[in-house]
């Protein structure tokens, strides 16, 4: 039963994503395209693209985005997609929630007990480590286009070089930068 | 007072692009200037709360607020304010892509996207590794991450919950060790 399986892997997702959205990417794409096969990396891919271009927690664009999908690939019928995303959606923020209001009611006093200060300092330093592996994992033929000295590939690497550029020393707007690259895109590869 | 959380977080999803983090200056306005249900220095608190917390960043900010102001139908006005309009926007373009996904000028766009996509994940973790005072005695731990989840397919799930284990045992391990001094 797929709606159950989903709601599952993301209820999942949803209480071990600490850090925001980027870290969420290496949960899903772990979760989704490595272990279940319900995306292909291309996919997973477009669904980040779109997912930063469109207003909204980026974290419930990827879930909304990526229920949709996983079934439709799954041949399953329309409306199942659409109760499918909306299910990932509740299930990522579910127990995120509740535990917000456990701990708003009784551990907030606890923070600066030396455990979990250091707790937290560990996990967020795993946290860049998650994300970079989830960086890793895309550094591939499908978003790159097969190695080797072909247009595809030299475009490819030449996007990767300027967006990272803009994003790291200029903090250029990603929006900009994923809709530039999409203009470029469209322009490079109709020549 | 309901109708005021929907409608601040539904202001506050709908338009910020590019995720939580972006939210934070329209959030501040909204809930601390205009609704005036935080004081500056509760707001600060709760997003350091929120930022410690699982899950998605905005809508952990949401709970918290939609809590302190109206309890548990709070938490629902406020956070379904903030994610209805982006959930429906992501199904109108997943049914929109899904048609048009063989079409020539939508791949020769995804073409372009991808590589761009894959720079933006990579860029902020030079800067997260400097907000977590990653330095030569810890480096170990993110590049071990990453190495387990990219080449050894480890779940990033059990690196996670390593991790806090891991910081739990040394900040009690030092703790006993700082109190028995």
């Amino acid at each position: 039963m797929i709606l159950l399986e989903l709601f599952w892997t993301f209820l999942k997702i949803g209480i071990f994503t600490f850090g925001g959205g980027y870290a969420m990417i290496a949960l899903i794409q772990n979760e989704l395209v490595v272990k279940r096969e319900w995306l292909t990396t291309q996919e997973f891919t477009d669904i980040l693209a779109v997912s930063q271009m469109t207003p909204g927690p980026v974290g419930i664009n990827t879930a909304t985005y990526a229920g949709y999908t996983a079934v439709m690939n799954q041949g399953g019928p329309a409306w199942e997609a659409i109760f499918g995303s909306l299910i990932a959606s509740f299930a990522v923020i579910l127990l995120p929630v509740l535990l917000m209001i456990v701990v708003f009611n009784y551990l907030s006093h606890h923070r600066d007990n030396p455990a979990i200060e250091a707790m937290f300092r560990v996990m967020r330093l795993a946290v860049v480590g998650l994300i970079a592996a989830a960086a890793l994992v895309l550094l591939n033929g499908a978003s790159f286009g097969t190695f080797g000295l072909n247009t595809q590939f030299v475009v490819s690497c030449l996007l990767f070089a300027t967006v990272f550029y803009f994003s790291y020393r200029h903090k250029t707007n990603p929006i900009l930068l994923i809709v530039a690259s999409g203009v470029m895109g469209l322009i490079v590869y109709s020549l | 007072m309901y109708w005021q959380l929907f409608a601040s977080f539904w202001k506050i999803g709908t338009f910020t692009i590019g995720g939580g983090y972006v939210m934070i200056p329209l959030m501040e306005k909204e809930v601390v200037e205009r609704r005036k249900w935080l004081s500056q220095e509760e707001f600060l608190d709760q997003l350091a709360l929120s930022q410690a917390m699982p899950g998605v960043f905005a809508v952990n900010m949401a709970t918290a607020i939609g809590y302190r102001q109206g309890g548990w139908f709070g938490i629902v006005c406020a956070v379904a304010g903030n994610i209805l309009m982006p959930i429906a926007l992501i199904l109108l373009l997943a049914i929109f892509f899904r048609h048009f996904r063989d079409n020539v000028i939508v791949e020769r766009i995804f073409m372009g996207l991808r590589p761009a996509v894959v720079a933006l994940i990579a860029a902020p973790v030079f800067n997260m590794a400097k907000r977590a005072q990653v330095s030569w005695r810890n480096v170990w731990i993110p590049v071990g991450s990453a190495l387990l989840i990219w080449l050894l397919g480890v779940s990033p799930i059990w690196v996670i919950l390593a991790a806090a284990a891991g910081g739990l045992l040394y900040g009690f391990l030092k703790g006993r060790k700082e109190g028995s001094r």
